[in-house]
Formats: C-alpha cells, structure tokens, sequence
C-alpha cells in the first residue's frame, strides 16, 4: 500500500509528467488560457490516462512482451518493438471508445468533456506514460496508479497555469516576453517550486 | 554567383530556410516542445534527437505527400499516425542496435516523435497539399529548426551545467581551483523552461528589427 501512496504522490509532484519531463507541453501553452477550459482538458487528462495506462499494460504483458505469447504456443517471439504503434492505435481508439460511452450516458460530461476528447489523443502526456510504465517495470494496480497520478499532476499544472495567467494579464512584461516567453519561464518557476517536494517518501 | 541567385529564390529554399528562423517551430510555433526540454541536457543526446526528428519529419512528409491523391480523407489522421509509427519504429531501432548508450538516454522521447506536433502539423499542413520534393524539403526544414533550438538549449545547459561539451571538459581546470563552480541547477527541469523563455525572448526582439 505504502508503495502505490508513494508511485501516486512521485507522480503528481516531483516526477510530475509536465514539469519533470516536459510531456503534454503543447496543449499546455494553447489551453492554459482559460481556466475553463484548463478544468475540462484536466479532468478529460486524468479520465483518459486512467483507463488507457492499465489497458496497455494488459496489452504489452500478454501480446507484446518477450515471451508475452507463451499462452499461445509462441514462448520465443518477441513484438516489443510493436510497442509504439500498438500503443498510439490503442490511445487513439480508447479516446474514441471513451467519447461515444460518455455520449450515450451522460450528456452532461459530454458537453463538458466532448471537445477536449480528440485532442487528447495527440498529447504526448498519454503516450509518455504508457511508455514510461513499461520502461519503469510497474505491475498492474501500480500502472493503474501512476496513470491516475499522472493525470491527476497533469491538471495540478494546467489549472495551476491557467489561474497565473489571468493574473499575468495585469502585469507589465517586457515586448516580445508576453505569451510564450513568460509561460515558458512561469513554467520553470512552477517546476522549481514541485521539486520542493523531493524526497518526501512514506 | 547566377546559379546562386537561382537557389536562393527557388521554392525549396525558401521551404527550406522559412521554418529554421521566421517561423521556428519550437520558438514561433510553438509545437514539440514536450521533447525538445527533455532531451537537452547534453549536446549529445540532443544532437541525435534532432537527426531523428529531422529524418522522421523529412521521410514522414515526403511519404504522405506521395500518398496524399489516395488517404481518404475521413480516415487521413489514422493514416499518417501510421506512417509516421513505423517511421519511428525505425528510428528507434536502428539507435537500438548501433547508439545503444545514447538510446537509453534518450529513453522514451525517441518514440514519443510520434505524438510530436511538429511531425502531424507538417503532414497536415504541408504534405496532404504539396508535391513530395517540396515536402521532403519542408520537414527537413523544419527538422533543422527544431535541431536548432535543441542544440542552443544543450550547448548553454552542458556548458553551464557541467562544464563540458559533448562529453569533453572546456571550462580549465585553473578556473575550478580559482573557485568557479558548475551551476547544478542547469541540469535540473526547470532551467530548461527558463531557457526557451528567455531564447524566445531574445529572438522576438531581434525579428522586429
């Protein structure tokens, strides 16, 4: 349990997968606008990498792995490196899949979640941690954890941006550093400030 | 000097050139900065990811360009996410087997130029209405200005981080023993940030002169 506390809190602050690894960044400059639209995109993030992470674990440890195909006679083949493609159909799928389910049952999610659904599965965030969860070796509930800690620190960092910018509005930057420049340093101030939390373990 | 005058007045090179600096994709456009902080800790790595990328982009263009007359268009984002996998599939193999020190560096960022916008906002924007020379040459382009600011960010925060460039030590060793020390917050996240921001900074002002 003190392990799955300890992926779930690395996840959302030190090894946080926009500020420590810099995944999801393209959506993060274009929608940390509005912080509207930063709550919807989070919880859509959130959503969408707790359900795909575990899903590719299924995946990767029964088709993909070496050796993953022994229940089917196969102990020697190796589709590894399948992985990258197997996982990007997947994402784009299940975002699919996720968007006529939350359709069909509640209109009211849809209408809030509805947009952001296709945009997200170009978002490197996704994919990095799919691909991250196999790198690291995690077993199923800890993939499930990681993606859902992900997620959860993806939208820590989108809200927390969107809600500095509409302060930014009023201040006075110098030509050429308003927009991209002073996120981009904003960024790196937020990164500094989640790496505070270091070494924090249970 | 005629046949120069040629080249640079000619399509391609102004394919070429747009994107390295009026219309830098990482500092202008703003699109695949998720790898380009990740990997720039040293020029090493972020010498490698730009050929990559280059390659993937330049390959990944001319390809769907050629296809661009028979991708339904309902299907066409499923299409080039294809494409632009087994590309990547490639690229990261072949460092597999011949890089492979420099490829477990670069861990998961290599397979992650499949969802870099750079790479899908080319084939959309370029490719799907261009002929295949043309492409090849734009994701060169734009591979050479992504490389650009990947490398500037890696020569400041090795330099500055560690002292060294591409692995070997610079800074002298007279200088360390009069007391200079690395800045070990350059090797960190968030210096990366602050960097763009201020390289993007730097470049807005000197594109409005």
């Amino acid at each position: 349990m003190n392990d799955l506390i300890n992926i779930f809190l690395n996840s959302v602050f030190v090894g946080n997968i926009l500020l420590a690894y810099f995944l999801g960044m393209c959506s993060f400059v274009a929608v940390s606008k509005n912080i509207d639209t930063a709550i919807g995109l989070g919880f859509a993030v959130v959503f969408v990498l707790t359900v795909t992470t575990p899903v590719n674990w299924l995946i990767y440890h029964y088709l993909l792995a070496p050796g993953a195909l022994a229940w089917a006679g196969l102990p020697d083949m190796d589709l590894s490196y399948l992985k990258l493609i197997t996982f990007i159909v997947v994402i784009a799928t299940m975002v699919q899949v996720i968007e006529m389910l939350i359709d069909r049952f509640s209109s009211a999610l849809y209408a809030a979640l509805g947009v952001f659904l296709p945009l997200i599965a170009v978002n490197c965030a996704i994919l990095g941690a799919a691909l991250f969860m196999v790198e690291r070796d995690y077993n199923f509930v800890e993939s499930t954890v990681y993606g859902f800690g992900s997620g959860v620190g993806w939208m820590l960092a989108i809200v927390s941006m969107a809600a500095i910018r509409i302060k930014l509005r009023y201040a006075n930057t110098p030509k050429g550093l308003e927009g991209y420049g002073i996120t981009m340093i904003v960024t790196g101030l937020m990164a500094m400030a989640f790496m505070l939390f270091s070494g924090i373990t249970l | 000097m005629v046949s120069k005058m040629k080249i640079t007045k000619s399509k391609a090179y102004k394919t070429f050139t747009n994107p390295i600096w009026g219309n830098n994709p990482v500092s202008i456009q703003m699109l695949g900065i998720c790898s380009a902080l990740a990997v720039t800790v040293q020029l090493k790595t972020a010498v490698v990811m730009s050929l990559s990328l280059a390659l993937v982009v330049a390959f990944s263009s001319m390809i769907i360009s050629l296809l661009r007359k028979h991708i339904p268009r309902d299907i066409r984002i499923l299409v080039e996410l294809a494409i632009i996998a087994t590309l990547v599939i490639v690229a990261d193999e072949f460092l597999r087997a011949f890089f492979y020190d420099i490829s477990k560096q670069l861990s998961v960022f290599v397979g992650l130029i499949i969802t870099n916008c750079i790479v899908m906002g080319r084939a959309e924007a370029f490719a799907l209405s261009n002929p295949p020379h043309l492409a090849f040459v734009d994701g060169l382009g734009n591979g050479a200005g992504y490389g650009s600011v990947l490398v500037t960010v890696a020569f400041i925060r090795e330099l500055l981080g560690s002292g060294k460039l591409f692995g070997f030590r610079v800074i002298p060793e007279s200088l360390y023993a009069a007391g200079y020390e690395d800045m070990g917050f350059m090797l960190l996240a968030p210096a990366a940030f602050i960097i763009i921001g201020l390289l993007v900074w730097l470049q807005k002002s000197l594109a409005r002169d």
